[in-house]
Parts: structure tokens; C-alpha cells; sequence
């Protein structure tokens, strides 16, 4: 019989990293991004390149493409590409392989040159898209996550003020990260005063579009060990996938691939939505962390709550805050931490609970 | 008139029933013949009841804005039509939801509601093409 809490605890996250550089990178190709974050983050782990036998990543690149650049020949790899969450939903992945002995150690690479566009080839058109969105004028991002927005408001009574919080809150937790793109503060009203965009969202209700790479490098618990670092134990972890196209989401206000892929992760774990010192929301959109946070069944208001860009990057951040690393945004005494992202519009989650005690 | 939108693309074979019933002015909507489902958008097997037989209804044009927002710029670039203008979500009488716009009315947060009555207008793009679109109930 197979039970979901053999997989808790037998792998750990060893090695975090970024690319060299974050921001706006015309001189590096989208390659480039995932092999300083790898080459980063197995040496934050005190390993060898040649130590990689599984390779996990999302989006444009396969898993081949990343090991042929690298110079490793995996013999384990996985491409899920599910949206932002894939990097969280393939620590999963990555801690199952693991365990069965198909890899010894997994790194999962994100590399994306989505600010200045150097090696990305042109997004294809599904059948989707393409033929029931774009001749609407659909198209990127902001105008799903309008839909959502507006729904929310209209159900709940929602206010452009409370959306314009969740933007301040972010840019004052990233004025904390020496390595976030924008820092300087802003207010509700810089937000509401912005350009508009698509309403309900001006220009600052939206993500931030960056030149990045990251990466994170697990093994087996035994093995952590005589790893570099102090090693950070998945305990629970969930993925969930719900719909891709808008129009067929249940309700456009709660994301069932979140509630699926929480309750997943706090059932492996053996913990509730209140039992954590420090949570990861990894979000595009100003709506994204409450919606979330409702799905997960936790409540509002939550004091160490801020967003992170793109899937990888809370694992990193949670990874650092368990390991003690991060100075002056360092939350006091974290054991527990909980990773929760999204893919597309809600349409796919991921979910970890992380702990730096077995 | 020029065409100021993009063309659906590509145009599927699934999907034929819906683009051919656009020509004459008619919402088509495919409908399981096995539990009745109707269903947005078109697939050869029922996602509710996971069958293959697929028929087609004509529904109302009858339906509600389910969610909106107002474009003041284009997000793709053959969309040319003057900003603002109204992304819309319609949920069909018939109950699937389809993305669309809304026109004939002020693109205007303030004046637009969730859930105000829409009802279809057939915009023909090309020999080939006929878009529907809604405007609000009744005008
Ligand atoms: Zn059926």
C-alpha cells in the first residue's frame, strides 16, 4: 500500500542559488541564466557539477537541452511545465525519484530572459487561445487575471484599495532584498495613480518582468549530510492541477488546484495552515495572494506573508529563512515553512512544507 | 472595413459546427447526447460525462457579463480596436462561460456590472469569419 507520508522527510534541499545577475540582461541568453544558477546553487550545496544525475526543469528548455549545456547526461529527467509552480511541483517530483533511487541528485533549473527576450523563441498559439481568446484581444497575463479580479470584487466586495495594499506590502518586503529589481516604496495611491493597464490593474498591480535564473539541488537525507550547508527537509509536499483556459475554472475566486495541493502537503506533513513561522507566496498579480491564501484555508492578515517571482524563487527564500542566511529580512526562529505557488491563472499549484529539523 | 482583430488560429476541425453556425447568425454549442451537458469549448468527448457522442444546439445569445475588465491598450498587435474597450466573460443561458467583448455600451468600471444581462451581436470579420460579441440586454 502506498502512503504518502513514506515520502516525508527522505530528501533534502541542499543548494540554493540565482544566476550571477538579476534584472535586465540584454548580454545573456536565456541558457546562460539556468547554468549560473546550476553551477551556483551545486556549489552552495559543495558538490560537483558531475554529481547531477537528475535534471527537472519547466518552459522553453527541456531537461536535455539544460544537461547537454551543462555537460552532464542525466539518467532521470522531467519537464513538467505547468506554469510558475512546475519549479515547486518538481520538488515533489524531485524527492520521489530520489527516494526510488532513480537519481541521487536532483537539481531543478528556471532560466528565463523574459525582460529582454535574448534566446527565447515566439510563444506558439494553442488551439485555445488562439482561436476563442486572441481574436478578443486576450492574450498575456493581465487580461485572465482582470477576470479573476473583477469577479472577486463583484462576490466579495473586494476594493481597488485592498488590491493596491497587497502591491505596497510586496515592495516593502523587496525593499528589504538587496536583490530585488524595484525597491524604492511606493503607496496605495502610487498604485491607483499609476497608468492604467487593463482595469482593474495599472501598471504596479502587475509582475514585474526580469531577466533571472535560479535553481536548487536536492539529495537523500543520508547523503545531505556531508553536503555544505545545514540541510532543509521537504515534509510535505502537493501539486494540483485545475483548468488552463479561464472560461473553464469553477469559480473564478477559489483556486481548487491550491486547495487540492495544500491539503495534500499538510496531510504528508503532519501539520495545519497555522503551525508555520514563515510562508512563501509566489504570485504575478495582486490578487493572486489572497485568493490563494483562501484556498489554502488560512486566515487573512498573516505577518510574514510577501511574493516572490517566479516558482523558484520562494523555495530559495524559504530555503535561506530555514537556513538562517537572510540578515536583515531574516523571520526569528523559522522551523516551518510553507512554498505555495501557481501556475497560468490558478490553474495549476504547487505546495511544500519545509522544515529545517527532521 | 478593415479587419481590426485578430483571426481566430488556428481554426479547428472540433470546432466546425461553431464557426459554420457563426456565418448564418447562429450560436452553436456542442451538447452531450449522453447526460445533456453543454459544454464550452468543443472536444470530441464529453468533459463531464467523458463520452463521444457530440451534438450541436443553437442557444439563446442569451447570457450574463460574468466577469469584465476594460483594455486601455492592445495586448496583441493585430488587435487595433480603439482603446477603451471591454474584455468580457459571458456565462451563456445555456451555462458554459465564453471570453468575448462587450460593445455598444461605455467602457467605463464605474457604469459596467457583474451579472448585468448581455445578449449576443453577430460581427462579421471575413467571407470566413463571424465573431460573436454581446452587448448589454435589450438595446
Ligand atoms: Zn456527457
Amino acid at each position: 500500500m502506498a502512503n504518502l507520508r513514506d515520502l516525508s522527510n527522505v530528501a533534502c534541499i541542499v543548494g540554493v542559488d540565482e544566476s550571477d545577475e538579476m534584472g535586465t540582461l540584454p548580454h545573456k541568453s536565456q541558457l546562460s541564466l539556468h547554468v549560473e544558477a546550476v553551477t551556483n546553487a551545486v556549489r552552495d550545496a559543495g558538490l560537483k557539477i558531475s554529481d547531477i544525475d537528475g535534471i527537472f526543469t519547466a518552459g522553453q528548455h527541456s531537461p536535455a537541452t539544460i544537461g547537454e549545456a551543462l555537460g552532464v547526461m542525466p539518467r532521470y529527467v522531467d519537464g513538467t511545465t505547468v506554469g510558475g509552480c512546475s519549479f515547486i511541483i518538481m520538488v515533489g517530483h524531485a524527492v520521489a525519484a530520489l527516494h526510488h533511487g532513480l537519481c541521487d541528485v536532483a537539481v531543478i533549473s528556471h532560466g528565463e530572459s523574459g525582460r529582454s527576450q535574448v534566446g527565447v523563441s515566439p510563444r506558439r498559439d494553442t488551439a485555445i487561445p488562439g482561436q476563442f481568446e486572441a481574436p478578443f484581444g486576450f492574450g498575456p497575463a493581465p487580461t485572465m487575471f482582470g477576470l479573476i479580479t473583477t469577479r472577486h470584487m463583484h462576490r466579495y466586495g473586494t476594493t481597488l484599495e485592498q488590491w493596491a495594499q497587497v502591491a505596497v506590502s510586496t515592495r516593502q518586503w523587496a525593499a528589504l532584498n538587496p536583490k530585488a529589481l524595484r525597491r524604492e516604496p511606493i503607496t496605495v495611491a502610487d498604485v491607483l495613480k499609476a497608468r492604467p493597464v487593463v482595469w482593474p490593474f495599472t501598471v504596479l498591480n502587475i509582475c514585474l518582468v526580469t531577466d533571472a535564473g535560479g535553481a536548487v539541488v536536492l539529495t537523500r537525507a543520508d547523503r545531505a549530510k556531508d553536503c555544505a550547508k545545514k540541510p532543509v527537509y521537504v515534509r510535505g509536499l502537493g501539486e494540483g492541477a485545475e483548468h488552463v483556459s479561464l472560461t473553464q475554472m469553477k469559480d473564478l475566486t477559489f483556486s481548487e488546484a491550491t486547495r487540492i495541493s495544500g491539503e495534500k502537503a499538510f496531510r504528508m506533513a503532519g501539520v495545519g495552515p497555522g503551525d508555520f513561522q514563515h510562508i512563501m507566496l509566489y504570485d504575478a498579480f495582486t490578487s493572486g495572494p489572497p485568493i490563494m491564501l483562501e484556498s489554502l484555508g488560512l486566515a487573512k492578515g498573516l505577518s510574514y506573508t510577501h511574493s516572490g517571482m517566479y516558482g523558484i524563487f520562494p523555495i530559495i527564500e524559504a530555503t535561506r529563512q530555514l537556513r538562517g542566511e537572510c540578515n536583515q529580512r531574516q523571520v526569528p526562529n523559522v522551523k516551518l515553512s510553507l512554498v505555495n505557488g501557481m501556475g497560468g491563472m490558478l490553474s495549476a499549484a504547487g505546495t511544500l512544507v519545509l522544515s529545517n529539523e527532521r | 472595413m478593415e479587419i481590426d482583430r485578430p483571426l481566430p488560429n488556428p481554426m479547428t476541425p472540433e470546432a466546425k459546427p461553431f464557426w459554420d453556425g457563426l456565418r448564418e447568425q447562429k450560436l452553436m454549442l456542442p451538447k452531450c447526447q449522453a447526460c445533456g451537458h453543454v459544454f464550452w469549448y468543443p472536444r470530441v468527448a464529453c468533459p463531464k460525462c467523458h463520452t463521444r457522442g457530440i451534438g450541436w444546439i443553437q442557444a439563446s445569445g442569451r447570457g450574463t457579463l460574468h466577469a469584465f475588465e476594460v483594455g486601455y491598450q492592445a495586448f496583441n498587435k493585430a488587435f487595433k480596436v480603439e482603446p477603451p474597450y471591454v474584455l468580457a466573460m459571458i456565462e451563456l443561458a445555456e451555462g458554459p462561460r465564453m471570453l468575448s467583448n462587450l460593445i455598444n455600451v461605455e467602457a467605463d468600471p464605474r457604469t459596467l456590472k457583474c451579472d448585468m444581462p448581455v445578449e449576443v451581436v453577430f460581427s462579421k470579420l471575413t467571407d470566413e469569419v463571424t465573431l460573436p460579441l454581446f452587448q448589454p440586454a435589450g438595446r
